[in-house]
């Protein structure tokens, strides 16, 4: 037990106190090599196989992780030394070399330098950390070789001259990077190696290709103590920056300091910043905001805008610029813009596209420089070397960042790895899961394990339980999409001899089998949803629990959570129960078939009859609902009709809504309404909610312009107001009423969870639902915050104790962000996914169909094609000649002829032909054009 | 924070069974009766035992055993920032009621009726768990001094940290949080006289933690013995026995 070593203090200085730490040294730490006689080889990863083993610095992996996350790189020791500089500088890099020691598959092995009696260095007197550091890396890679003797060789891979030559007059054999990587004859690997930074050789020699990139683009990022004392003195403004999703040339910097947004236009005031770096901001002088925009605009149309899917909410639409306000002059700037001045720390990792088509060089060694084109479009062209260009042209690659200075326009990176063909559907769709962060690996078995046994069914402890009641004996059924295996939610009716009626909604109890802290937990919480693509969906829990145990189907007994009310014919709510259940659906509808039901008059059978009853009530709750002010959105949501085995489009059409939806929908909503007062009567604190925050004026600005253009007035000042003027936008044709409502619907930001404890009550409001408080429920299967909620719920039921989490926090606050996150990447998701289905069925099908105008631009106009839910520019004319013979009236929203012979306006209809085209090879797509 | 590396190391290089180095010395201070230091690592503690002697404020004599008084310090110079420490606040207050309780346990006090027995505990430099030290230390001074006993006291700190139990942490593992057990046994007895912990932990896990803290504590006894085996050896071999 008592084992304690020979050992030495270690003494750091700290700001004032001395601090003094004990440090250990053993002599029972292994070398991790299979082969070795001397040592415990229970966990050792180095197998005799090796030519070398090798020992890599803190900066070869800080920069070259691509590289060592290859497969042909193997047989590495990482040494603790390298491990702690690491997670110190960068912790994502930390995370994956860490994950890459931890795979049973690769051969890395870890050692513990720093605890070890022999490879443990004291700091010499004036030794700065970085010699110190460099020095264990040697004394270690010394101690391998004298330890392994003749047995191996082992090489010390280092980028750093002055360590490299060191280590060879010590005795240890060293290369570099690019040298270790020739030396192992695959030339594709070279591709993965990060080139040193400017002043090395490579470098000039690319410099001098391209004398014209010598001029500075960019301003020099200002020194960090320059960047602090500015912080501290107001002068400059910290904040994370966003670009534009639908316009990189746009970026704004969320700043505490100033309380707003500052708005920056154009590379050059971005200067090199990416999406997400945190930066130091300047203020422009004000006169200089507005000149700022017109650049802005004119850049922008350098970019060609892509036909996508319309928007669905104000975080999928692009942001408006006011190009008008500028030109009246009169008004004064709402925002402040700005110019970055430094990157306070990066967020670069690794982005998904393809190469900028180009022409094979000639010569060069094969080595050619190309630009990548990121999918995501906030992210710059990046430049690479690669020595497999004629390869990578019609491949969808990964590429990552390097560094960007300022003599170059671009910033540079490298090759990473090849996911497919561009065009291809499974590349094109593993894109989409890569550029939305979506994790669709099956489940590892740790998470596999934590299913109960199958066949599962009821038994009869579930049944003896006392806190679940034997609900089997009501006539339950579901209405759910055709098709729909793992059903979530369920409704009984029971009409009651005093006249009312008994009203259930159940759930699938998904907390009975997932328990808090198991693997299956976390990987639920980490997954967050279930993501929804075309042709697949991602699981956030694994089929057996999803399609059959927690799935709610006809004639078998499951496991449900209830609620259940007590309701008077005019749908007031006298009584709520809330209850653990075992349940017997005897009827699993599609929504076609409960409308059909309903519908048919001759049916008289019960199900039917209780389905009339719930939709009466549904009816009279909507009714109620949308009098106290909840605005009736409109989506344009599409469906496809799948190949079942070619899995291509084969229609695709609106996705229509019936009465049944709505019935069903009403339902779930007072459901979650009714659990989120329960959870938050019990747990004022700690409770997960979900928010709808109110539009701003500002975000309603545009839909006003162009609803004053065709001469209806909108009153926004509530959200009942709102909705009372959208009944009363009644245009001359049917449609009309719902495309204002689209228009509307995309000017609101979604609904987003958050932690009660964070917000104050007023805060807590849903303003598409006018509802005070709201959340979510009756999904669990397939969105992890429903299964907090049934965790909270049975706590407050006295059912389980509340899991140790809740009493955290910020632990909390992190896991909403995180469901936030999620839940919008899969929206991305689902909406890349059915863009890139769209594509795929246009491009046998070249369509004529109606169009509606939805905004005016200088050389066109945006429309939307409610039959197939995209939008997308159409142009009058070529980029060539600008404007031309086309006038815009921004006032009215027109553009028309000089000669006044054709004109278009907002909302106004128009006959288009869709088609997709190659401009450039590889690079299918949709083309809008009018007829 | 990571204070368990994959490899199975704590940030000072020992893995999580293990304790820190245990050094003691026994008759310190030459004035006392009994005295010891006892080290765990860089915590260090004094402590010295006067007594028994006749009791001092007669109001407070027990006609059937012995008076137990116990006056714990810290030393000014103790921690990293040199502040002067107060005497009697409340946490001091708390630990010498702690340490007067344990060792009133074992102290065979009906022997010695009327009289008083005073032990003095000074932390001379800390670095976690000077609660278990103090009370080693007290151990050790209480047998020096010849103060009949059932058993010896010892005691062990173990903590849960990343999901792993710790023995015996040191200020920087005290001071992430966690919980933080405190158990003293009588060693040959196998009887709890001290457990302490000032947060929450699952059932299961307070358990494997407690079970933990224990086998520190025999470790500690055992060393304990060896220290004083090796004192009576010295003091036989001065007396040329
Ligand atoms: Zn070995």
């Amino acid at each position: 037990m008592l084992q304690s070593k020979s050992f030495v203090r270690k003494t750091k200085q700290g700001k004032v106190v001395k601090v003094v730490r004990e440090h250990y040294l053993r002599d029972d730490i292994y070398c991790g090599a299979t082969f070795c006689k001397v040592c415990d080889v229970s966990g050792a990863r180095l197998t005799p196989d090796a030519s070398n083993i090798i020992v890599v610095d803190t900066n070869v992996v800080l920069h070259q992780i691509d590289l060592l996350e290859n497969p042909a790189i193997d047989y590495v020791v990482v040494l603790s030394v390298v491990l702690d500089e690491v997670k110190n500088k960068n912790i994502s890099v930390y995370n994956r070399l860490r994950a890459i020691c931890s795979n049973s598959l690769r051969k890395f092995f870890v050692f513990s330098n720093e605890y070890h009696k022999d490879t443990y260095v004291k700091a010499l007197a004036g030794e700065t950390p970085n010699d110190r550091n460099d020095r264990a890396i040697r004394v270690a890679a010394q101690w391998y070789q004298n330890h392994l003797g003749s047995s191996s060789c082992v090489l010390l891979i280092t980028n750093d001259r002055e360590n490299k030559r060191k280590a060879i007059d010590e005795g240890i054999s060293a290369e570099t990077v690019e040298s270790y990587v020739k030396s192992l004859g695959k030339p594709e690997l070279l591709d993965l190696v990060v080139q040193p930074q400017s002043g090395d050789v490579n470098m000039e020699e690319v410099e001098d290709l391209r004398p014209s990139k010598r001029k500075v683009i960019y301003i020099e990022h200002k020194p960090m103590s320059e960047i602090t004392s500015g912080l501290l003195r107001g002068i400059l403004h910290q904040g994370k920056l966003r670009v534009n999703r639908y316009n990189p040339f746009e970026a704004y910097v969320g700043s505490e300091s100033i309380g707003d947004e500052i708005v920056i236009y154009g590379r050059s005031n971005m200067n090199r910043a990416f999406d997400g770096d945190i930066v130091a901001v300047e203020i422009l002088p004000r006169e200089q905001w507005q000149e700022e925009k017109s650049l802005a605009i004119a850049e922008e149309e350098d970019e060609e805008e892509d036909v996508h899917l319309a928007p669905s909410s104000a975080d999928d639409a692009p942001r408006v610029i006011d190009a008008k306000q500028g030109s009246e002059g009169n008004t004064v700037p709402a925002r402040p813009s700005g110019r970055v001045v430094g990157v306070i720390k990066r967020n670069w990792h690794s982005y998904c596209g393809s190469l900028d088509p180009m022409p094979m060089p000639a010569g060069n060694a094969g080595v050619a420089h190309a630009l990548f084109v990121s999918k995501d479009r906030r992210i710059p062209k990046i430049r690479i070397q690669t020595r497999q260009l004629g390869n990578l042209l019609d491949k969808r690659i990964i590429v990552s960042v390097d560094s960007w200075d300022c003599v170059s326009r671009y910033p540079s990176g490298h090759y990473v790895r090849t996911i497919g063909e561009i065009g291809d559907k499974e590349t094109e769709t593993e894109v989409v899961l890569i550029e939305n962060d979506i994790d669709a690996r099956p489940f590892t078995s740790q998470v596999l394990a934590c299913l109960p046994p199958l066949p599962w069914s009821v038994s009869s402890e579930d049944l003896a339980n006392p806190i679940r009641q034997d609900l089997r004996h009501l006539r339950v059924f579901s209405v759910d999409p055709p098709g729909c295996k793992d059903i979530d939610d369920a409704l009984h009716c029971t009409a009651l001899p005093n006249g009312n009626f008994e009203v259930g909604v159940h759930i699938a109890d998904v907390t009975n089998f997932v328990y808090p802290g198991t693997p299956l937990d976390d990987e639920a919480s980490q997954r967050g949803t279930s993501v929804y693509l075309v042709d697949r969906r991602i699981d956030m829990l694994p089929k057996p629990l999803t399609e059959d145990i927690c799935s709610l189907r006809n004639e078998v007994e499951r496991l449900a959570f209830s609620v259940i009310w007590e309701m008077t014919p005019e749908a007031d709510i006298i009584s709520t129960r809330f209850t653990k259940s075992v349940i017997k659906s005897s009827a699993a509808l599609s929504y076609v078939e409960a409308q059909a039901r309903m519908d048919d008059s001759r049916l008289m059978d019960p199900v039917t009859a209780d389905l009339r009853n719930m939709n009466t009530l549904a009816k009279i709750m909507r009714h109620r609902r949308i009098d106290r002010g909840a605005l009736t959105l409109a989506s344009a949501e599409v469906k496809f009709q799948i190949d079942t085995e070619t899995h291509d489009p084969l229609d695709i059409g609106m996705y229509q809504i019936r009465e049944a939806n709505q019935m069903v929908e009403e339902f779930m909503l007072a459901a979650n309404i009714s659990v989120g007062e329960q959870i938050l009567k019990h747990f004022p604190l700690c409770s997960l909610l979900r928010r709808h925050p109110s539009p701003t004026k500002e975000m309603l600005e545009p839909l006003l312009r162009t609803a004053a253009a065709i001469g209806i007035d909108l009153d926004v000042t509530s959200s009942k107001t709102l909705a009372d003027s959208l009944d009363q936008a009644v245009g001359d044709d049917p449609y009309f009423n719902k495309l204002i409502r689209i228009l509307t619907t995309r000017c609101m930001t979604q609904a987003v969870y958050f932690c009660s404890g964070d917000l104050t009550p007023p805060e807590f409001h849903h303003y598409g639902l006018a509802a005070a408080l709201y959340t979510h429920f009756t999904s669990p299967i397939r969105r992890y915050a429903d299964v907090i909620v049934h965790r909270l719920l049975a706590a407050s039921l006295g059912i389980n104790k509340l899991p140790d989490i809740f009493q955290d926090g910020t632990r909390l606050t992190s896991i909403a962000d995180n469901l936030n996150y999620r839940h919008r990447n899969a929206q991305m998701a689902s909406r890349a996914s059915v863009e890139l289905h769209t594509l795929i069925y246009f491009k046998k099908r070249p369509t004529d169909t109606e169009a509606r105008i939805v905004k005016i631009r200088s050389n066109g106009f945006i429309v939307f094609v409610p039959k197939y839910g995209i939008e997308g520019p159409v142009y009058l004319t070529t980029r060539a000649d600008k404007g031309g013979e086309w006038i815009v009236d921004e006032h009215q929203q027109k553009v028309k002829k000089t000669d006044g012979s054709v004109s278009y306006s907002v909302l106004q209809t128009v006959k288009i032909h869709m088609e997709v085209v190659e401009p450039q090879p590889n690079r299918p797509k949709l083309q809008l054009t009018v007829i | 924070m990571e204070y368990v590396t994959p490899e199975g190391f704590r940030l000072d290089g020992r893995r999580p069974m293990e304790m820190r180095q245990l050094r003691a010395e026994i008759g310190v201070v030459s004035r006392a009766d009994g005295s010891a230091v006892f080290e765990m690592g860089n915590t260090k503690v004094i402590a010295a035992v006067y007594g028994p002697r006749e009791v001092k404020n007669r109001s407070e004599q027990l006609n059937d055993q012995a008076l137990v008084r116990c006056e714990y310090s810290m030393a000014n110079f103790s921690t990293g920032d040199r502040r002067r420490k107060h005497k009697g606040d409340r946490r001091s207050t708390e630990i010498s009621l702690v340490i007067r309780q344990t060792m009133e346990a074992c102290i065979l006090t009906h022997l010695m009726p009327r009289s008083q027995i005073d032990i003095f505990v000074q932390v001379l430099q800390a670095d976690g768990g000077t609660r278990s030290a103090c009370i080693n230390a007290a151990t050790l001074a209480l047998a020096d001094a010849g103060i009949p006993m059932s058993d010896l006291v010892t005691s062990c700190s173990a903590g849960y940290l990343n999901n792993t139990p710790l023995l015996d942490l040191n200020y920087v593992e005290d001071s992430a949080g966690g919980p933080d057990v405190t158990v003293g046994i009588l060693p040959k007895l196998d009887k709890v006289t001290l457990l302490q912990m000032d947060a929450k932990l699952p059932m299961n896990i307070l358990e494997n933690v407690m079970q933990l803290a224990t086998e520190g504590c025999k470790a500690v006894a055992n060393y304990i013995r060896e220290v004083l085996l090796n004192n009576t050896k010295q003091l036989e071999f001065r007396r040329g026995v």
